[in-house]
């Protein structure tokens, strides 16, 4: 590689110019910065000013350049010079919009800007330009397991867009639950009648295509590698396994009907006559078109009565909350579609559907309401017990409405009971407890990674997912759930979600062979370097990783699956020998900004503190606050992170040793419903800095001198707010005693 | 099982009221939200709101609800309809069960609203219009003759007020305003509650 | 601008002696004074109001108000029929809604019309008066012959239940309506904002529900008070009569002093546009509006 060569160009533009010095600036960087090259120039972004970095690039051999202009998540068109390193200083949004523009703030702002030409320099001169991870590889056919609703859409989309597909189902034909259904709850206007399912014609498509390859009574005995090159063993009925080589996967495995004869206080096993929802489809089809006749002595069916939330949404103390704690989405819809295919055959059964709180939202509406128009009728109340009478039900319940505890009889009675997740083995139960179980848990993808055989899982056995910005994306890249895996849906959710997670598998395979990431940081060619020679193999690396992507060998030293990783950065914040880095995102990158700075002394009155700011969420609600010209205290210094995860707390203690009063690290929330990007990456950057107060003793200073937020991209009105809080409290409890002994 | 139990929940009531009650096909499209509950001027007077009594009708209380002066507590302010969010006509099923529990015999015995809706009218048919005169003397004298002259001196400040103020007119004890087309429209309404009576199957 | 010219349906309470006889004394007087020509249609009926659905039934009703449309086609083709009651032009617009969209239903009200040799068309739409001022002549032209402004005055626009629920004033919202402040502002009158303005009287149950009724009127003519009006003024000549004559009632129970005159919008304009306190029919009020007296003289 060539000699670096450094240059600055400082802006002036979009009113800098007006408001600090940049020739101060500029003599900053050649001096302090030395930087080789300093430019100013009136509009860095327009054609000119893009022309004279491109021609310093290539006539005088530039290699690493600072940007002292606006924020780095703008015009990132213009400044898009892939051979070379940069960074940018953030005089636009982070100071001169960010402070109050008078004569009396005239001076802190200047050193803002300062010090944001500083650390810039500081940073540039640590980073290299990404070269994308060398271990990439380019298999892009994508395997698929599950041959249900989900499954089938997932494969035929990708199919279609031109992709490979091979599709894993463990049963003997394509279809799962939906091929057991009559009709389906409507998708399309006027969302009045129950519909054809079209699951025939969908598992004929598949069955025919082309680029779709079936492996039917097939399960996963192994899954290993990485995007790009997974290598799946899949077991035959035969015995027989053959291996497929693939470069991404879906996981539609569906839901499991939760078990009615966990409900015997509801009818369940006591009489034929009491079934659950997947039980009268049946009832339905095997009456082939004819009138469904009353199990238990083959008896004219009059009324038949749909309980909700059958072993659902149970939350209560009576059962100690020993069934489904959640709502299964789809079933209020399903019972009103399952009483039409009564009253459209005769409208002289009396169809009730007896719920506590009706739950048909969107279109589902619509159909509620056909449903009432038909004489479905509907009855808020909660089902105490069902018993037999006779060839009838007793049906007592307490009437919600008209508070009255009723009996009445029914002729056949129908358990609306949920989902339960195909999700495999939950990995996060620890192995002895495993060995104690009854019922061994069996894993679905068998995968052969150090963090466990299947997918980890939120809560209620669904795979983990974020819910708003990647729901598609598990936490083992490369892989995809689709489906009632993911969450509780019905069918028109179920398509949806088999539709992203295909979009999501190309988008993985096509990453993977260019040795770029995959989402969030989509694109990004830098890629964890590890230097094995320092490395101490205390593992914590591949525990706290949260996507599962680093394995150990056999002396324990860490295995980086590259093609794995999110580049987020959390095992380079685990790292205490900080033998991790990035090429242009490293302990040094960071900690020579924090060293950079001017720091004034003990009696100035101006204290500094660091901020070191999530770039998904709390680094934009920041620069939207500079938009907003909501001004904030002119003593902070943020930094963006790619995460708090990747936070090494040697950037907390060298900030501190160096004299800063006072450091804010804000980042996403965590905890179940979490909004980190990374998942894990903020709960454990909240777990060492929980550690962190004992240092901040040793070290003879107030714990209050590091605080950590939950920071959301909208909190444009909160950020200002916290930093001058902050900026006050540090004020109370004086400047920092470290000055000047860096 | 009493049977009792075995014919409440079923559809019958339902389906009666559907047939016989004005507007009645729309019961089966109360959500069960309660906004009608919350927005009656009279709210506390109802034994029942209309949300309840839609629930009463589904779980065929038959009895119950067409016994019941709920319904009679209506003023017809409209405000449970204007906000009902699916829209049913809950002022009109309202009228439609009183008058269907009254036609039936049901309504409660004495009940004030309804003695005063069948004295308007009666009033009201006499002549093709109503006179506000016979049709006050009237409502005065239904709970017999001394408690009409009480109810008479009670309201004796009032009525003199309205008749200074040309608003309560004496003479119109003597006949007062009228349709000339008695005759007509005697038949016309003769014919229209014959039609109904044969429709929803009220004995002549 | 081109003669208005409308069918007239003016309802039981606005004859003569009856219980609103002075709104229409004031209706025909603002008539006058806009130009709007108002023909009582011949022989017209009573709609029934809100309380003949219990012993009328539906159909004999909806031939009361059928009849009304029957009669105003016969006598006064192309003209479309206006109401000044709000339970006459809400019974009108509620019928000709069900039997204009149910087939059954016009065929047996035709059934019955036909035994007074009737027939219903569904040619006549039905408006409230309030309507033809508002959307027909318009504020501004209502501005126009405003010669003694209402100044200084501050009146509760109570607006009430019929003129506004089902139908409405379009336009207008359920919860707020505010075209009857308009029409106080619009002759030189202050509206005063209160919470009482869509807040049912009693309605027809002021006869058989005393008690629930006054406590209705009691609230509405306390919350006019306590937001600073000295008058209230209505579109709806039962809230006009029930909140105006039971004030002495309510004092007599509950030892209130409610003594606020209850005036029509007609009356307002009546005044505004220099008419007499007689062509106002303000000597119809038990609580007399002195004020709107005064200005008459002036």
């Amino acid at each position: 590689m060539a000699e670096m060569k450094t240059a600055a160009y400082i802006c002036s533009g979009c009113g800098i110019g007006e408001r600090v010095s940049t020739a101060q600036m500029a003599k900053i960087a050649q001096k302090e910065g030395k930087m080789a090259l300093v430019r100013e120039h009136a509009c860095l972004c327009d054609e000119s000013g893009v022309q004279t970095i491109k021609d310093d690039i290539e006539k005088e051999a530039v290699t690493h350049i600072v940007l002292a202009a606006c924020s780095r998540r703008v015009k990132t068109e213009a400044f898009n010079f892939p051979t070379v390193a940069m960074a940018r200083a953030n005089i636009r949004e982070g100071v001169i919009w960010s402070q109050p523009e008078d004569a009396e703030h005239a001076e802190t702002t200047q050193e803002m800007a300062d010090d944001y030409v500083r650390m810039g320099c500081a940073e540039v001169k640590k980073m290299k330009v990404p070269e994308g991870n060398p271990n990439r590889a380019s298999n892009k056919r994508i395997l698929v397991v599950g041959g249900g609703v989900s499954g089938m859409t997932s494969a035929l989309e990708m199919a279609e867009a031109g992709y490979d597909t091979v599709l894993v189902e463990k049963s003997g034909a394509l279809g799962g639950w939906a091929a057991e259904l009559v009709k389906r709850v409507p998708s399309q206007q006027p969302y009045a009648d129950p519909a054809d399912t079209g699951v025939a014609e969908l598992a004929a498509k598949v069955a025919a295509h082309p680029r779709i390859a079936l492996h039917l009574n097939s399960t996963i005995a192994q899954t290993d590698g990485a995007p790009g090159r997974f290598s799946v063993s899949i077991a035959q009925e035969s015995g027989a396994t053959v291996t497929e080589e693939v470069g991404a996967l879906i996981q539609a495995t569906g839901f499991t009907p939760y078990d009615m004869m966990k409900l015997p206080e509801l009818g369940a096993g006591k009489s034929p006559n009491v079934v659950d929802q997947l039980g009268l489809e049946k009832l339905v089809k095997a009456a082939n078109g004819g009138a469904v006749k009353r199990p238990s002595d083959g008896g004219e069916v009059k009324r038949v009565v749909f309980i909700q939330c059958a072993g659902q949404r149970d939350e209560s103390q009576e059962t100690e909350g020993r069934h489904l704690p959640y709502c299964s989405g789809h079933c209020c819809a399903t019972s009103i579609k399952q009483a039409m295919y009564f009253k459209d055959a005769n409208p002289d059964i009396d169809t009730m559907v007896m719920y506590t709180d009706l739950r048909v939202p969107g279109t589902g509406e619509d159909f509620y309401r056909s449903g009432q128009q038909k004489g479905v009728t509907f009855t808020k109340g909660k089902t105490s017990s069902v018993e037999a009478a006779g060839n009838a039900c007793k049906v007592s319940f307490k009437d919600l409405i008209l508070n009255e505890d009723v009996a009445i009889e029914a002729d056949l009675v129908v358990l609306a009971t949920g989902m339960v997740a195909n999700s495999g083995m939950n990995i996060d139960i620890p192995e002895e407890e495993v060995e104690k179980m009854e019922v061994k848990p069996i894993s679905i993808l068998n995968l052969n990674y150090r963090q466990g055989k299947d997918m980890p899982q939120l809560k209620s056995g669904f795979t983990d997912s974020h819910f708003i910005c990647f729901p598609y994306e598990t936490r083992r890249t490369g892989i995809y759930a689709a489906g009632p895996v993911r969450r509780p849906m019905d069918m028109t959710q179920a398509i949806e979600d088999a539709t992203g997670a295909a979009m999501k598998a190309i988008q993985a395979v096509e990453n993977a062979s260019l040795g770029r990431a995959a989402h969030p940081r989509s694109g990004d060619l830098s890629y964890p370097i590890v230097r094995l020679e320092g490395c101490t193999q205390c593992k914590r690396c591949t525990v706290e990783c949260p996507f599962g992507a680093i394995d150990e060998d056999e002396k324990r030293f860490p295995v980086f699956n590259e093609s794995r990783c999110r580049r987020c950065g959390t095992c380079m914040g685990a790292c205490p020998v900080r033998v991790i880095s990035f090429e242009n995102y490293s302990v040094d990158t960071v900690g020579m900004q924090i060293k950079s700075v001017d720091m004034p002394d003990e009696f100035s009155e101006k204290p500094r503190i660091l901020i070191l700011a999530c770039e998904n969420d709390a680094y934009p609600a920041l620069d939207m606050a500079g938009l907003q010209r909501k001004a904030y205290s002119a003593f902070v210094r943020a930094i963006p992170v790619r995460c708090l995860g990747s936070v090494n707390t040697i950037w907390i203690t060298d900030a501190l040793n160096g004299g800063w009063d006072g450091v804010m690290m804000m980042g996403c929330k965590k905890g179940d419903d979490y909004q980190c990007h990374f998942v894990k990456g903020s709960e454990m950057a909240s777990y060492r800095m929980s550690k962190v107060d004992d240092t901040l003793k040793q070290m003879g200073l107030e714990t209050e001198r590091v605080a950590t937020y939950e920071v959301a991209i909208t909190d444009i009105e909160r950020v200002p707010q916290l930093i001058n809080d902050y900026a006050e409290k540090i004020k109370e409890i004086g400047m920092s005693p470290m000055k000047g002994f860096a | 099982m009493s049977e009792q139990a075995t014919a409440r929940y079923t559809n019958d009531f339902l389906r009666e009221v559907e047939k016989n009650v004005e507007e009645g096909h729309w019961v089966k499209m109360c959500m069960q939200c309660g906004v009608c509950a919350g927005s009656c001027p009279l709210g506390s007077a109802w034994a029942h709101p209309p949300q309840e009594i839609f629930m009463m009708i589904r779980a065929g209380k038959r009895e119950e609800v067409l016994t019941s002066d709920s319904m009679w507590m209506c003023t017809s302010c409209y405000n449970c309809m204007v906000r009902c969010p699916r829209q049913l006509p809950i002022t009109h099923i309202m009228h439609g069960l009183a008058n269907y529990a009254h036609r039936l015999g049901l309504s409660p015995k004495g009940q004030p609203t309804q003695a005063t809706a069948t004295l308007f009218w009666n009033n009201l048919i006499k002549k093709g219009r109503v006179n506000e005169l016979t049709f006050s003397l009237a409502l005065y004298f239904k709970d017999g003759f001394v408690q009409g002259i009480k109810n008479a001196l009670n309201m004796q400040a009032v009525g003199f007020g309205l008749m200074k103020a040309k608003r309560l007119n004496p003479m119109e004890i003597l006949g007062g305003h009228a349709v000339k087309d008695q005759a007509g429209l005697k038949a016309m309404i003769a014919k229209a509650r014959e039609i109904e009576d044969r429709k929803k199957g009220f004995a002549k | 601008m081109a003669k208005k010219e409308y069918a007239f349906y003016p309802g039981c309470s606005s004859q003569k002696g009856a219980s609103a006889s002075n709104y229409l004394t004031s209706v025909n007087a603002m008539c006058d004074k806009l130009d709007v020509t108002i023909t009582e249609i011949p022989d017209w009926n009573c709609c029934g109001a809100s309380i003949g659905y219990a012993e009328g039934g539906e159909l004999p009703r909806l031939a009361l108000s059928a009849r009304n449309f029957a009669l105003a086609e016969q006598h006064l083709p192309g003209k479309e029929m206006v109401a000044t009651c709000a339970a006459c032009w809400l019974a009108q617009r509620e019928v000709k809604d069900r039997i204009d969209h149910n087939e059954v239903l016009l065929k047996e009200t035709n059934e019955a019309l036909a035994a007074a040799g009737l027939q219903y068309q569904g040619t006549t739409p039905v408006r409230h008066m309030v309507e033809v001022l508002i959307e027909d002549l318009g504020y501004d032209a209502l501005k126009q012959p405003v010669v003694k402004p209402l100044e200084g005055i501050k009146f509760a626009g109570y607006v009430g239940c019929q003129t506004n629920r089902p139908f409405g004033i379009d336009g207008e919202s359920f919860e707020n309506p505010v075209y009857l402040d308009k029409l106080v502002e619009t002759v030189g009158g202050e509206a005063v904002p209160y919470d009482q303005k869509v807040t049912c009287c009693g309605g027809a149950l002021a006869f058989s529900e005393p008690e629930k009724s006054q406590k209705q009127i009691r609230d509405i003519v306390e919350s006019a008070y306590d937001h600073g009006a000295e008058m209230i003024v209505t579109p709806c000549p039962l809230c006009q009569a029930n909140v105006e004559i039971y004030q002495s009632e309510i004092n007599k129970k509950h030892g209130t002093k409610l003594n606020m005159p209850v005036l029509y919008y007609s009356q307002l304009m009546t005044v505004a546009y220099g008419g007499t306190a007689k062509e106002a029919g303000l000597d119809g009020h038990l609580i007399r509006a002195t004020r709107l007296e005064d200005i008459t003289k002036k």
